[in-house]
């Protein structure tokens, strides 16, 4: 087997004082998607921004496909195929939802699939309807499909997804899992951080649970499914 | 009928020039956030660049119009490297820091600008071919207005193309509304950023060098403008393009047609018109409600410390003081006298900031009122002098009083852009009405009376009423006002949800603050014996800014300590140099980048990382 695609140890982070992440480590392999579990301030949004240069962060190791991240600021980051799609979707209201495709556009990348706009007004039927509107002008779910469809027009070949479910109708809900598992089944990896258990057991291969800062367990989905004490203990409310 | 429409063609070449100067700055401001006090100086330098240019090569149409685009690139170069050498370590600094930073720019560009091309107003070449004027309905009207009023609607075009239909600008549009996730989708902000400001200052820029044949070239054409641009810039809605356009065209025809109604005061028309403007649309004509929040906490984030044994140093403080005339000379005494004056208005400046979060930058007016009050109590009352300085903080304060209910009912940006608008109201009054204020030459004659003239006396009388008014000023910060002050800086939400009249508070801390720098002032108008209008100009609301800002704005002593680091050094080194601006300025851009704590700020962070590591 190929080495990770994305690999982080003994990662840590701040919020100016307060010390939020404490040695995450975790790997994601080519074509997987791996799901980020915890309770609410577990540490798996800042985890994401940790990798992506958008809070202070120390690592021990921190590679992406075959490159040092560490010292990168965002753009950099995402300049080698890391998308990230924030979980408050941050669309930029004042753009049209092309003009947002548009922020968003790269060149296209070797080994990961290459977007345009036609190609995910297909993935995303609703956001064809409506290409000229503004982002002030659309639902929560729309607002979440053109997020994601935005990070995919950099071509990544990593995506960081933040809590794709939250806030959702579960109509909507079952669109994103179906859209995750086109996007893997295109060649994508996926790193995602997620509170829903059902969401996650329909789209993840392996989870990482953290609590506190911390990575307190990690396996396959199924196993994850199987064992009543770790969701007991770290994700159960 | 014809003399008016001449008057209202007037006023739209002067909408023009004014909208390429505006525009620049509300696209920058737009993206960046700051307000860029440096802006005029890229419009001066714009127009003696030009000037050169045009003098060599603009006999024929082509060199005319090349020299005014390369006066327009070269501005543009520079405002790229400003950003990149200044702009870009403020963007994350309080707004107070930023609107410094960007004005000792304004001073070193003054000094470099008279040291390269001389005190001397310069009169440019007129634009070939567009010599002539035409007649309107038998009214003779300049050809070259005529392609400047074009000028401005062709500019908001390609604007418009530039920042709607480019990826540049939708990048750009992008960043203004959420520069984090910009980057995070693999654009480099900061790129992104120097290309703002060279856009912006280019626009400066030409808006310089178009004004070669119409008007000489001069070293004040920086202040008046970027003054101007920032009222059509707050009228208009800071940051919209189109708002710019409107404002300048609204404020081009109310200077056209001002100035045939009420010659004596068309400066104060415009700044009375964007107060009212504010208080009926508080976000300008097409300006949104911010959604961001403010870039940065107004100004603190240690809380205001007491100190050990504070009093007992104060009153040892006040007793060596008080002994100084027994010491020194009378030289001495009367900076002394002048020290402690200014720190009063430092004082009074730093409650408004350090308590109240709310960035005055137009505190000269409250200082320059109490100067002119009293200088008029005497001059045209024949008041004694205890009369005629009691009357300059109730002056000031009444002043304070009209100009806050304005100010306050805004905050951050907002409000230091109104204060800004209300001490260039007083000061146009004291240049402009020249039968009671004598205008440019000032007042002259302002003598304390006979037991108060010897140096000592004065001096005495000086420590006392300044002494007894600081002490107010403490006693305030401690109390429950002090509080309710602060929990309004803090969070206005919250303060107000405990039943906190946060607005009320601030106005009340406006005029407390208002009155303290008038009683300064109408000091500092008897140790003169003269006032002028500069005391209150823009630079000595920036001076007072300096003072607070050096001394530190976490501490109560910092202000004091400010003042007289500032007074001794304006004194002492700056008097040995005829580029006293580029040194002010210099040491105002390194307070901002490297002691952005000031002094006392400074001292005591060695002082408890001294402590730290012995314990």
């Amino acid at each position: 087997m190929s080495a990770p695609l994305l690999t982080v140890g003994g990662l840590q982070a701040w919020y100016g004082r307060a010390h939020i992440l404490d040695g995450i480590a975790l790997t994601v392999n080519r074509g997987e998607v791996v799901a980020l579990m915890g309770r609410n301030g577990a540490g798996k949004t800042t985890t994401l921004k940790a990798i992506m240069g958008l809070v202070e962060r120390r690592a021990a190791t921190l590679r992406f496909d075959g490159r040092d991240l560490s010292a990168l600021p965002a753009h950099r980051v995402a300049r080698l195929g890391v998308g990230y799609v924030p979980e408050d979707r941050r669309i930029f209201a004042d753009l049209t939802v092309e003009e947002n495709l548009e922020v968003g556009r790269q060149p296209p990348r070797p080994g990961a699939p290459a977007w345009t706009p036609e190609k995910l007004f297909a993935l995303f039927p609703n956001l064809a309807e409506m290409r000229g509107r503004r982002g002030t002008r659309m639902s929560g779910g729309e607002q979440q499909m053109l997020t994601l469809a935005r990070t995919l027009m950099g071509n990544p070949s990593l995506l960081l997804l933040d809590e794709p479910s939250e806030g959702l109708a579960p109509l909507i809900v079952r669109q994103m899992a179906e859209a995750v598992r086109r996007l893997k089944a295109e060649g994508l990896s996926v790193l995602l951080s997620e509170q829903s258990l059902s969401f996650a057991s329909a789209v993840a291969d392996r989870a990482c649970v953290i609590e506190t800062g911390r990575l307190r367990w990690t396996g396959t989905m199924a196993e994850l499914m199987a064992d009543d004490g770790v969701r007991t203990a770290y994700l159960a409310v | 009928m014809s003399f008016l429409l001449v008057q209202a063609l007037s006023g739209l070449a002067t909408a023009a020039t004014l909208f390429l100067v505006s525009s620049g700055l509300t696209i920058v401001f737009g993206v960046t956030r700051i307000v860029n006090f440096a802006h005029g100086s890229f419009y001066m330098v714009g127009a003696y660049a030009g000037w050169s240019l045009i003098e060599r090569f603009g006999a024929t149409p082509a060199g005319f119009w090349g020299s005014v685009a390369a006066a327009a690139l070269a501005m543009g170069v520079l405002g790229a490297a400003m950003e990149i050498g200044l702009l870009r370590r403020l963007y994350r600094s309080p707004e107070l820091f930023q609107l410094l930073g960007t004005f000792g720019v304004v001073l070193v560009v003054q000094d470099l600008t008279a040291w390269a091309w001389g005190p001397e107003d310069l009169l440019g070449r007129r634009a070939p071919g567009l010599k002539g004027s035409i007649d309107i309905l038998d009214q003779p009207f300049p050809l070259y207005d005529l392609v400047l009023i074009g000028l401005g609607p062709l500019v908001l075009g390609l604007l418009w193309l530039l920042f709607n239909r480019t990826r540049w600008g939708t990048l750009v549009r992008a960043a203004t509304q959420d520069r984090e996730m910009t980057s995070a989708l693999g654009v480099d902000p900061a790129r992104l950023f120097t290309g703002v400001l060279f856009l912006g200052c280019a626009l400066a820029g030409l808006g310089g060098a178009l004004q070669v044949p119409r008007e000489a070239v001069t070293l004040q054409m920086d202040m008046a403008i970027v003054v101007e641009a920032f009222v059509v810039v707050v009228v208009g809605g800071m940051g919209s393009l189109t708002g710019a356009f409107l404002a300048s065209l609204l404020i081009g025809q109310l200077q056209a047609f001002g100035i045939l109604v009420f010659p004596q005061i068309t400066l104060v028309i415009v700044f009375l018109f964007m107060a009212v403007v504010l208080v009926l649309r508080p976000h300008g004509l097409l300006g949104r409600a911010e959604e961001v929040p403010p870039t940065a906490p107004a100004a603190v984030t240690v809380p205001l410390s007491a100190g050990r044994h504070a009093g007992l140093w104060a009153l040892a403080l006040l007793a060596v003081l008080a002994a100084a005339p027994l010491a020194v000379g009378d030289y001495a005494l009367i900076l002394l006298t002048e020290v402690v004056i200014l720190a009063l208005f430092a004082a009074s400046l730093h409650l408004l900031i350090g308590l109240g979060g709310l960035v005055s930058f137009g505190h000269a007016a409250w200082f320059g009122l109490g100067a002119y009050g009293s200088a008029l109590l005497v001059k045209h009352l024949g008041a004694p002098m205890p009369l005629a300085l009691a009357g300059a903080p109730v002056l000031a304060g009444l002043g304070a009083l009209v100009a806050g209910w304005f100010c306050v009912r805004r905050s951050g940006l907002y409000f230091a852009m109104l204060t800004l608008a209300f001490a260039q109201i007083v000061w146009s009054v004291a240049f402009q009405w020249y039968a009671v204020t004598g205008g440019d030459n000032g007042i002259l004659g302002v003598w304390p009376s006979g037991w108060a003239a010897g140096k000592a006396a004065y001096y005495w009388l000086t420590l006392a009423l300044c002494g007894g008014a600081l002490g107010l000023l403490r006693r305030a910060a401690f109390a429950p006002f002090g509080y309710a002050l602060r929990a309004g800086r803090d969070s206005g939400l919250r303060a107000e949800s405990v039943g906190i009249d946060v607005r009320r508070f601030q106005w009340m801390a406006f005029v407390l603050a208002g009155s303290a720098a008038g009683l300064a002032g109408g000091l500092y108008a008897f140790a003169k014996g003269s006032v002028f209008p500069t005391l209150l100009a823009v630079p000595q609301s920036v001076d007072a800014l300096v003072m607070v800002l050096m001394g530190g704005l976490q501490t109560v002593a910092g202000p004091l300590a400010g003042a007289a680091v500032f007074h001794l050094l304006e004194s002492e080194v700056m008097s040995l140099t005829d580029w006293w601006r580029l040194v002010l300025g210099l040491i105002v851009v390194a307070l901002v980048l490297v002691f952005p704590k000031g002094i006392v700020g400074f001292l005591s962070g060695l002082r408890s990382s001294f402590n730290g590591r012995r314990a």
